[in-house]
């Protein structure tokens, strides 16, 4: 099991690190050592302070709207209703379906012309005129950000219910009998209780979503230059798509990549913690 | 709880799971019906709701196509072939962590973490460069090993939690009864983690099956692609073929959403056990 982990994930690790600190030619030969100048050419790139601003506000708005909906979503989900089988099973489907597959959906329901996504809105008299959602700047990163919260919250509302499951029933019976109304018995008790689960999840889903490629690299398309991306599409671009193709620059972009999501889940972690040992 | 909101719940909690739903399956039900209409209606404009045309053609066009028989081979040979190893590396894993606590719960959460942290996405560089090193860009096999290792630390993790909520008792007796280690583990233990196994067996498969990232870096032959990859090819700035593309991506999600309803008891449990207790 460690070899297989070795191989795949700490190997190219430290080649990737190794690689930052390379020259390449165009075809990705090796021509030398760069020292530090990949690092040096990442942090003066003229699209660096857009990509970093885009990947904040991408992870934090799409992590936030999800453990938000997905609270109130996995409580509804552990009530007991006619037809919650089914309601369950369709909840599942966004996650069940690749992200590729369903930002490729996307990018047809967006359309400016084609979509259907405008047709309903106008119908329903939401909007007058067409919104060009993929090609309109103000509205690109919104209309990213719904998708990712879409494929992100069926995983979410699934580990607050198993959480909400581990609770015992008699935990709320005790609220109940010393006269917590329903508001307060969910403050003071069972929020309390799925801590554990709210952190899993909110870990978790602040590494997927940092990481998550398809989406961007797909509904982001139609765009030039880097003015959507974050961290992860910038990376690749430098790799594998730009005209100005470096691995060694991408590789370093690579190992910043590592080390934001690092600093960003420690924080996290700090953050959640300090407020655990605040006496309220 | 007051007496109309008792008479009213059984109406307005179906009512609300219908909305969910509907919210939820939406842009999948219009993938659906643009698989069902030409390719050229999903460019008219203004679009309509439902087909103009309704047909089966694209479905007939995709599985007689054979770029697209090779991408459906090549994305069940390797969610299958990846599972299988994870499968096979992670009870043993799960087995031993469970039982013998030496690294602890608290490593293990961190070994989960570090493996997602350094998501294949983040990595994908490095991986093309030690399997292009290797000579084995465009090999299954590069793929398969990716998989494999990416998916290993999170089947560990739900195993795990079932392992451990066995009493040790049960395996005492086992032994005393003349049960072997691995007698006591494949007859008494397994069956009973069944259910922490195919959590696991469900989610590592899915995980592969829809794969993007690194399969769009190794893969670069076109007989050799995933569905995820290859699909895309249906609609490009020459071709517009939204139906076979929609069509391929049905092919591609009703197995796995069938999958997945029919584990879906099981999901709560393997998540519970495994992760938030």
């Amino acid at each position: 099991m460690l070899a297989l982990i070795f191989g795949v994930v700490i190997y190219p690790a430290i080649e990737l690190v190794r690689a930052s600190t390379g020259e390449y030619s165009i075809t990705g030969l090796r021509r030398g050592s760069a020292g530090t100048e990949n690092y040096t050419d990442v942090l003066q790139h003229p699209a660096l302070g857009t990509v970093l601003l885009n990947t904040l506000i991408w992870v934090s708005a799409v992590v936030a709207i999800t453990i938000l909906l997905s609270l109130g979503l996995a409580q509804f989900l552990s009530k007991e209703f006619f037809g919650r089988r089914m309601v369950r099973w369709a909840v599942l489907v966004p996650w069940a379906a690749s992200l590729v597959i369903t930002a490729r959906l996307f990018t047809l329901i967006y359309d400016y012309y084609h979509g259907i996504l405008n047709v309903f809105l106008m119908k329903l008299h939401v909007i007058d005129e067409p919104i060009d959602w993929l090609g309109d700047d103000s509205w690109t990163m919104p209309s990213m950000i719904a998708v990712g919260v879409l494929v992100s919250v069926p995983f979410t509302a699934y580990v607050l219910l198993a959480g909400l499951n581990a609770i015992p029933d008699e935990v709320h019976e005790a609220a109940r009998i010393d006269g917590a109304g329903p508001w307060q018995a969910y403050r003071r008790v069972t929020f309390p209780l799925l801590r554990p689960a709210l952190l899993v999840s909110a870990v978790l889903n602040m590494i997927y979503v940092f990481n998550s490629f398809p989406i961007i690299w797909t509904l982001n398309d139609r765009n030039p230059g880097y003015t959507h991306d974050t961290t992860i599409t910038f990376m690749y671009k430098l790799a594998f798509k730009s005209a100005d193709r470096d691995v060694g620059m991408s590789a370093a972009a690579g190992v910043f990549n590592v080390l934001l999501i690092l600093v960003a889940v420690v924080l996290y972690l700090r953050l959640v913690k300090w407020r655990e040992e605040d006496p309220t | 709880m007051s007496l109309t909101w008792r008479r009213l719940r059984p109406v307005v909690l179906p009512l609300v799971g219908l909305l969910v739903a509907i919210v939820f399956l939406a842009p999948y039900f219009v993938m659906l019906l643009d698989s069902l209409r030409p390719g050229s209606e999903a460019l008219a404009s203004p679009p309509t709701f439902l087909p103009q045309n309704w047909q089966l053609d694209a479905y007939g066009e995709i599985l007689g196509d054979s770029r697209f028989r090779n991408w459906l081979k090549t994305s069940l040979l390797v969610s299958l072939a990846s599972t299988v190893i994870v499968i096979l590396v992670a009870i043993p894993a799960a087995y031993f962590t469970a039982r013998f606590k030496f690294p602890g719960r608290t490593a293990f959460l961190f070994l989960v973490l570090v493996t997602q942290m350094f998501a294949p996405t983040s990595l994908v560089v490095g991986i093309y460069r030690e399997f292009f090193e290797l000579s084995m860009v465009n090999t299954y096999g590069a793929l398969i090993l990716t998989n494999a290792a990416f998916n290993l630390a999170f089947a560990v993790w739900i195993m795990h939690g079932f392992f451990a909520a066995l009493p040790k008792e049960l395996e005492e007796a086992s032994e005393l009864d003349g049960n072997g280690r691995v007698g006591t583990m494949l007859r008494i233990m397994l069956p009973l983690t069944l259910p922490g196994v195919v959590t696991a067996t469900i989610f590592t498969f899915i995980a592969v099956w829809n794969e993007y990232v690194v399969a769009l870096t190794l893969m670069q032959d076109d007989d050799k692609k995933p569905l995820t990859v290859g699909i895309s090819s249906y609609v490009t700035g020459y071709d517009q073929n939204w139906d076979q593309l929609f069509a391929a991506s049905i092919v591609a999600i009703v197995p796995v959403v069938i999958l997945f309803a029919v584990i879906e008891k099981h999901l709560v449990g393997g998540l519970t056990a495994g992760s938030v207790k």
